[in-house]
């Protein structure tokens, strides 16, 4: 069953639409390249941070200003809200895991599926180890979220 | 003299120019803000690896992600595909990388874990957690961004290549 929000007819062409921008622009950047990843975590080129900074700045930009035109987004009438989360000790926690790994292998999530799309079938295995890193994080803390219900119940 | 330093420098920090990473990142915001715009979804990559889970494992850690499972799927289709578009338009052929497949599978597994439980991904803290001036995701993005560097040059010094 879809979501409600999920209704709409232009509902899931504009996700593509945006999905198809947002990977051409990680291709387009060679960010879906390992090498390029690597080469500026490296210090060989600072080039990325004109990618990171680049996008963050089109997203700060419409987050702010579409508030101050209208409340509500047309396709699904939720309310525009910013991106936050809480922030405690799993967000350096897990910052830190997530930066072992993309310092190992020059891959996040985004730039993995975009590096799919130029041909890197490689990549593969690195999408194949995110998900198993999904599941194993998710398996943990689905069992400790058992654990912790069964025992108050107990109480 | 100062205009030549400043030229030299440019050249040593930005090898490969920096024309096509700019332009590269206002597009990857462009689809950030296209979707925000229409949907008032803040959207990030990562979530699609758990919410795609719920598919086939009734975990609730995984299920509790069904209500956007089936957009979060499209949208990675499209990344797929916009990174195809790029390739056929500019690319000759298809590119594939040097790094070795224990690197990949690796770090892929780290990645796995770490953006989940740090509550997001370069795209989720980096474009969308940025552009929302979120504290959060400014101390998710310098956590993973001092750490990989770290990692990086360690890998490299060790003699790991690619």
């Amino acid at each position: 069953m879809a979501a409600d929000h999920e209704q709409h007819p232009l509902f899931m062409p504009l996700i593509f639409v945006g999905g198809l921008l947002f990977g051409f622009g990680l291709g387009f950047s060679q960010m879906a390249q390992p090498e390029v990843v690597l080469s500026f975590l490296q210090f060989e080129d600072f080039g990325l941070l004109f990618v990171m900074f680049g996008a963050a700045i089109v997203t700060g930009i419409t987050f702010f200003g579409i508030k101050q035109i209208r409340t509500t987004a047309p396709l699904t009438g939720d309310t525009y809200v910013r991106r936050l989360k809480t922030l405690d000790k799993n967000v350096v926690i897990g910052g830190g895991i997530f930066g072992v790994g993309w310092g190992l292998s020059g891959i996040c999530p985004g730039a993995a599926y975009a590096s799919l799309g130029i041909g890197n079938y490689a990549i593969l295995w690195g999408i194949l180890g995110m998900f198993v890193g999904a599941y194993i994080q998710g398996f943990w803390r689905s069992t400790r979220a058992e654990q912790r219900s069964s025992t108050t119940t107990a109480d | 003299m100062i205009a030549t330093l400043l030229v030299a420098m440019l050249a040593e920090l930005f090898p490969n120019g920096i024309s096509h990473y700019a332009i590269g990142g206002l597009f990857v915001g462009l689809g950030a803000a296209v979707i925000y715009l229409g949907t008032g979804i803040a959207a990030g990559a990562s979530t699609f690896l758990e919410s795609t889970l719920s598919y086939g494992s009734s975990l609730s850690r995984f299920q509790q992600y069904r209500p956007s499972r089936d957009w979060r799927v499209v949208f990675t289709l499209g990344i797929v595909a916009g990174a195809a578009v790029y390739a056929l338009a500019f690319q000759d052929g298809i590119w594939t990388t040097d790094v070795q497949w224990w690197r990949l599978l690796i770090g892929g597994v780290l990645v796995g874990i770490g953006t989940r439980v740090g509550k997001g991904c370069t795209s989720g803290h980096g474009v969308c957690g940025v552009g929302s001036v979120s504290g959060t995701s400014f101390v998710g993005v310098a956590t993973f961004l001092f750490v990989a560097i770290g990692v990086a040059q360690l890998v490299q010094a060790l003699g790991v290549s690619p």
